[in-house]
């Protein structure tokens, strides 16, 4: 028996379904991740020590152990201290927080390449420690490190895989669920991996088009 | 003297063991305008920043009018005071440091809408006047990597002129700067001289201290050396160490 790809069409419907669901999770997670990640890059360089380790503990961890058992304690685990969220909210704040401590990485890095002349031109006009920080260092910061930044949300795309473990009917589990009807995973495996791919060609064309908008501006 | 403008008591400044500042007291009344000459490591831009305490100072005080500068305050109330007064200091740096991330707008009405409470109607206008008083009103949308290092430091200038300060430090603001564009920059500062801008003005450049400053401050080792009007410090300076500088100044310069 050979490949088959005529059971494709009948589930086209369903596999761009998940590719949505996909599209939507990466988005959400990214915006969190992004944020997430800004925030804990300044509470980990300025906030007093005090306030800033229960972050870096939070940091080690989430760095330290995979992406799967974290999904697994957020959707299933919680369930047991009485908070039961919804898979897909699960997965985007499993997915979410994963990133952000990545992007804090970076982003610290960034906000250490700032010239200082940079915090001297604003502290010399008046502004305080926070607008300056607001206002002149981390914006500039996040404009320099971009690139890596986008780097993260491709792994973030390619990561939301891992998501279909705790059942939100995404790409992957689309296919799966296709496979489970058909017998052919071969044929819904690569056509996942082929909207994948067109996936992470619109993202990829999204970061361009940001890298060069700011290029000017650094 | 009247009542001296910028006040400066005792100042000294170690780092460790090294004493950069020793026990310096200058007076600069209104409109006055001083110039700081010396080699470098002399402490003339430690000084200058100490004038608006971005390098503290380890001992003594800087007063601007009727408000000590560099009050010892806990951190709180000190942050609170120090950004209040540094909104009466403007200063201008050898690099610049304009934000990269902003146009010559953003810069220039960043902290006016910030810490002035001002519409973005009159923080334009602002701009607008500001820029007009240093020739670049028609680079305003640009961002700074678009201007030359002489207009850079010009809309730094703008830039600090637009908070009203009511005194102007410049740190050896055309050093950095290729010799055709400094005389673009010199003309800004001229014409702030003109308008009777209390400015202290460190600088390699003796022409110009010459021509346009009130005073000139020559300094060497953290001590000031000798201080005078600028026909007498220049042509007929009373110390051997004044004299050596001048010397090897004037010919690396011709």
């Amino acid at each position: 028996m050979g490949l088959d790809f005529t059971v494709l069409p009948k589930f086209i419907d369903q596999l761009l379904l998940g590719s949505m669901w996909t599209v939507a999770i990466t988005v959400s997670a990214a915006v969190l991740s992004f944020f997430g990640g800004i925030f804990l890059a300044v509470v980990v360089l300025y906030a007093p020590k005090l306030v800033s380790l229960p972050f870096r503990v939070f940091s080690w961890l989430f760095m330290g152990t995979p992406l799967l058992l974290q999904l697994f304690l957020i959707y299933f685990g919680l369930i047991e201290l009485g908070v039961d969220l919804p898979a897909f909210v699960a997965g985007v704040i499993g997915l979410g927080l994963h990133f952000a401590v990545y992007n804090s990485d970076i982003i610290q890095a960034g906000i250490k390449a700032v010239d200082t002349g940079q915090y001297e031109g604003a502290r010399t006009l008046g502004l305080s420690k926070l607008q300056t920080l607001r206002k002149v260092v981390v914006p500039q910061a996040v404009r320099a490190v971009v690139p890596p930044i986008g780097n993260n949300m491709i792994a973030l795309l390619k990561d939301s895989a891992l998501v279909s473990v705790i059942g939100v009917t995404e790409l992957t589990l689309s296919s799966q669920l296709a496979i489970s009807k058909t017998f052919r995973p071969f044929e819904f495996y690569l056509a996942a991996a082929a909207c994948y791919y067109v996936i992470n060609l619109g993202l990829e064309a999204g970061l361009r088009r940001i890298e060069r908008r700011i290029q000017t501006a650094r | 003297m009247s009542k001296p403008f910028v006040d400066i008591r005792h100042a000294a400044k170690k780092f460790g063991e090294l004493e950069v500042l020793h026990d310096i007291s200058m007076q600069i009344g209104k409109g006055e305008i001083v110039a700081i000459i010396g080699p470098s490591g002399s402490g003339k831009s430690t000084l200058l920043r100490a004038i608006n305490d971005l390098d503290p100072l380890s001992s003594g005080e800087v007063w601007l009018e009727d408000m000590q500068v560099n009050k010892a305050l806990p951190p709180r109330q000190y942050e609170k005071h120090i950004n209040q007064v540094r909104q009466d200091i403007g200063m201008v740096f050898q690099h610049f440091n304009l934000f990269p991330h902003l146009t010559v707008r953003g810069n220039i009405t960043l902290a006016p809408k910030m810490l002035k409470g001002i519409s973005d109607a009159e923080a334009n206008a602002l701009a607008e006047e500001q820029l007009k008083r240093v020739g670049l009103l028609e680079r305003i949308d640009y961002y700074p990597s678009q201007l030359s290092g002489g207009q850079k430091q010009r809309v730094a200038i703008a830039r600090a002129l637009a908070m009203k300060p009511k005194v102007m430090l410049f740190d050896e603001a055309t050093s950095a700067l290729d010799p055709e564009l400094v005389e673009e920059v010199n003309q800004v500062m001229k014409q702030l001289a003109e308008e009777h801008m209390t400015m202290i003005i460190v600088t390699h450049e003796m022409g110009f201290a010459e021509s346009v400053c009130d005073r000139v401050v020559f300094m060497d080792g953290g001590y000031v050396v000798e201080e005078g009007p600028p026909e007498v410090l220049f042509r007929n300076p009373s110390h051997e160490r004044t004299r050596n500088f001048l010397r090897k100044h004037l010919q690396g310069q011709s």
